[in-house]
């Protein structure tokens, strides 16, 4: 106990669970509308797509600043999201191979990028693999504040649009007729899904990102059938999940922070699994018991009537 | 020497992946092959701390629960009525995230690092080679892979006709009385120790590329699924031969750069194949239209 | 032992209900069907339908009731029925061509181990001829119409050469040539004593086509003899008001209304 309030003076501490606890918030938020809209994994595609537009950015120009390896993964976004719905216009290829494909060669050609970075001469490019595996508690003041300042505009924009994302997800066709420009929307929420990406992936790494995106929004899924509720409720499973991830992780050595962050986001999700009202397993069991008991009520009921027709 | 071994054991990697991936290309679950490769990781490193080595049944066992767990598990959440991609991608971050924790709490005893979790190492196959009566018998990797691809093959070969109705038409075989849930979870074992034995090799993510690309390949080139699965694992045994040369000349990652010809592969087959090609499609319906 | 299964109905349902998540599909469903005959399955859209083939073959779980294939489970009478499933069930760009296709409906006599071989092959082949697609074998299954389609799922049924046949909207999003070919080989397969139930949609043409008539919409609505139970008060119980019946000519012609 008395550890855990040492690191709750502890100043550094203090910024990096603000800026893990506002990802986690920020990504939950866009996360819903990925759910809504039946593209969870596009989270995890973009996250491994990021890998060569990052490299490209750092080739380019040379420094590790989150606003160009933005630019790079945004735009290594783009293509990727592009290619996979060309390939399955396209071709007989189905939607989850045409992302195992995007996903797998971007990352794979983005690994050859890395590599030629660290046997080249770019002074720069120790930390540039760390970034891949996501390292919260290493990161420095300016980090923090970026992340944190990004998080909020994204915050910022989703409840700015909040109306345009809603209709765009539940119905493109009727925003359609409706006069939205709906193919800028989609466009902005994957560009807010990729930045959310980017710079989650400094916290977690490329591969647990994923779970940022979609694993709060599935939870808060369970509590309500309220889109204006469930992107609150999701935001704050997020942010539950990378402030008590931050907390945990800094309290031993060796604890990582970004497992731990996926692992609190897990558990919220079995408890809300099991626990949800009316969709939770446990409600779901109730109610499954009490249908097959109404409809042998309801057959004893019929049985005796004729039972007792007969009998007259 | 070494390019040899190389070779090899991206030519059985390529295979193994190959013919699993026709299958999971044609059930649409390429994604859940992406979630098995990444759900093995906490099999791995508990065998890693019971067995106290790399390369061992234990540790193929291990792997394959976990992979099978993951399956079991999307299932069941898919049931319950999440959408199957999201139960995907809850199911591989929870357990990818249990592998890396313990990875990190045991960092002493578990000697597998993070870069080698997600790109491998086949450069240094041939280093870790075992030896019976005092005999090399070369790269171990080259065992396992070689085993797992023939079980591979046997179990395929004996029920190609379960897998295929499977596959086409689940219905229909559970009503002709084939035990379709058996035959998922068989094949979603065969991808996780297919997976387990690329593990080292290539990476958990390049694994995915080597399930879904060269599948995906083959799948615009012909007609028939006996071809296909053979097609499948030559694309990816070519891609093998050709990321190797790219990456000597580069002096890049060797799977990286097999994953990224894989990748060209696809590419030429979806602008050029003759019966599912984009240009030649364009081309005819040019010619219609004259 | 011969005589139990001759006297057994082919397809005895006692009690049958099944619920997705909260809501009961299907409620109390029995009924008893008669050998040799051609069965259709009718009610609105959501009536449970399919979901009846699918619980009568074992392919969900029911909640509560009992299906019996000539007296006996289905498990143990497999090889007595032949399913066609809904055309868009399966993904038609399979790498596969017609024949191979028909072959399929073999796979269940094969045994475990078994390959299909010359055999096989010539059966499918006649099949293929009898729904007139044997041009078609080698024929890609995407190249194929909607109608070829169905004709070749006819095919693979056939050579099934089950005694029982459950078939699930074999006329949807068919062609009339094709639709006539279908009900034509209804027919042969009633003149040869086997028994098919069909779920079917289109209720101008129940009275040609159906021997007898099941009328269900969640609870089982009706069942028996064409003339009989196709009235115009059942259908109307059946749907719940949501039918226009057109008058034209003297011929009472139906129609169901959006709603």
């Amino acid at each position: 106990m008395e550890t855990l309030w040492r690191l709750i003076q502890d100043p550094n501490m203090q910024w990096i669970f603000l800026s893990c606890t506002l990802l986690g918030l920020s990504s939950g938020v866009i996360g819903c509308f990925s759910y809504l809209r039946k593209q969870s994994l596009m989270g995890d595609t973009l996250a491994h797509a990021a890998l060569p537009g990052i490299c490209i950015a750092f080739m380019l120009t040379g420094t590790k600043s989150l606003l160009f390896f933005l630019l790079g993964a945004g735009a290594a976004g783009l293509v990727a999201t592009f290619g996979i719905g060309w390939i399955t216009r396209n071709s007989r290829i189905k939607h989850d191979a045409a992302m195992g494909i995007v996903l797998s060669s971007f990352f794979g050609f983005g690994i050859v990028l890395l590599t030629i970075i660290q046997h080249g001469e770019y002074g720069n490019q120790s930390g540039l693999d760390k970034f891949l595996f996501g390292q919260a508690a290493a990161m420095v003041g300016s980090d923090v504040l970026t992340m944190s300042i990004v998080s909020l505009s994204l915050i910022a924009v989703c409840t700015l649009f909040f109306k345009q994302f809603k209709l765009v997800s539940f119905d493109p066709g009727f925003a359609r007729g409706l006069g939205y420009p709906v193919a800028l929307i989609e466009q902005l929420l994957m560009f807010l899904m990729v930045v959310a990406v980017v710079v989650g992936i400094q916290a977690v790494g490329v591969v647990l990102v994923a779970a940022l995106i979609i694993t709060p929004a599935v939870s808060a899924r369970y509590w309500t059938d309220k889109l204006g509720f469930m992107v609150v409720i999701s935001g704050v499973f997020g942010a539950l999940s990378g402030g008590i991830g931050t907390i945990i992780s800094s309290l031993g050595s060796n604890l990582p922070t970004g497992p731990l962050t996926v692992l609190a986001a897990t558990a919220l999700f079995l408890i809300s699994i099991l626990f949800g009202p009316r969709r939770g397993l446990l409600a779901k069991r109730m109610l499954r018991l009490k249908v097959a008991r109404s409809i042998d009520e309801e057959q004893g009921h019929k049985e005796r009537q004729l039972e007792g027709g007969a009998t007259l | 020497m070494s390019d040899f071994w190389i070779l090899l054991t991206g030519s059985l990697v390529a295979s193994c992946c190959g013919i699993l991936g026709a299958f999971l290309v044609l059930r649409k679950m390429a994604m859940i092959g992406d979630a098995i490769s990444h759900s093995v990781m906490p099999g791995i490193v508990i065998a890693f701390l019971i067995s106290g080595s790399r390369d061992s049944l234990v540790m193929m066992l291990a792997a394959m629960a976990c992979g099978l767990l993951a399956v079991f598990l999307i299932q069941l959440f898919q049931q319950s009525g999440i959408q199957s991609d999201a139960s995907i991608g809850v199911v591989f971050t929870a357990m990818f995230a249990t592998g890396v924790l313990l990875v990190s709490l045991y960092a002493r005893q578990v000697h597998l690092d993070q870069d080698a979790i997600l790109y491998g190492e086949i450069a240094y196959v041939h280093w870790n080679t075992w030896t019976l009566n005092g005999v090399s018998m070369g790269p171990i990797a080259v065992w396992l892979l070689g085993i797992t691809l023939t079980v591979i093959l046997v179990v395929i070969g004996l029920f190609y006709k379960q897998f295929k109705l499977c596959a086409f038409d689940p219905a229909l075989a559970a009503a002709c009385g084939i035990p379709v849930a058996l035959f998922h979870y068989l094949l979603m074992g065969l991808v996780s120790m297919a997976t387990v034995s690329s593990f080292e090799s290539v990476g958990a993510i390049l694994v995915v590329g080597l399930l879904v690309i060269p599948a995906a390949t083959a799948y615009l080139l012909t007609e028939r699924l006996s071809v296909m699965i053979a097609m499948s694992a030559g694309v990816g045994i070519a891609s093998t031969f050709i990321g190797y040369g790219v990456a000597t000349v580069l002096d890049a990652s060797i799977a990286g750069c097999i994953v990224s010809a894989a990748g060209v592969l696809f590419i030429l087959a979806l602008l050029f194949s003759p019966s599912h090609g984009v240009i030649w499609k364009k081309w005819r319906l040019r010619r219609l239209a004259q | 032992m011969k005589n139990h299964l001759k006297t057994a109905a082919p397809l005895t349902i006692e009690g049958l209900s099944v619920a997705y998540q909260k809501k009961p599909v299907l409620r109390g469903v029995s009924f008893s069907i008669e050998e040799g005959e051609l069965i259709g399955v009718i009610g609105p859209n959501g009536a449970g339908k399919s979901t009846l083939m699918k619980a009568a073959l074992g392919l969900i779980p029911r909640l509560s009731g009992e299906v019996l294939i000539y007296g006996k489970p289905y498990r143990q009478q497999r090889r007595l029925i032949g399913y066609v499933p809904q055309r868009e069930s399966v993904d038609w760009d399979f790498p596969t061509n017609a024949l191979d296709v028909v072959m399929m409906g073999r796979y269940g006599h094969l045994g475990l181990f078994g390959r299909p071989g010359a055999k096989e092959r010539r059966l499918a082949m006649e099949c293929l001829a009898k729904v007139g697609m044997a041009d078609f074998a080698t024929r890609q299954i995407s190249q194929l119409s909607g109608g070829q389609q169905q004709r070749v799922f006819l095919a693979r049924a056939l050579v099934q050469d089950a005694k029982l046949y459950f078939m699930d909207e074999p006329f949807a999003g068919v062609d009339a040539a094709t639709e006539k070919a279908i009900i034509t080989l209804l027919q042969e397969l009633k003149r040869q004593g086997k028994t098919v139930i069909v779920v079917h949609h289109d209720l101008a043409t129940v009275e040609e086509y159906f021997d007898s008539v099941l009328l269900l919409n969640v609870e089982l609505q009706a069942y028996g003899k064409t003339e009989q139970v196709f009235t115009q008060q059942m259908l109307q119980q059946t749907y719940g008001g949501r039918l226009a019946f057109l008058e034209r000519g003297g011929n009472a012609r139906l129609a169901v209304t959006k709603g």
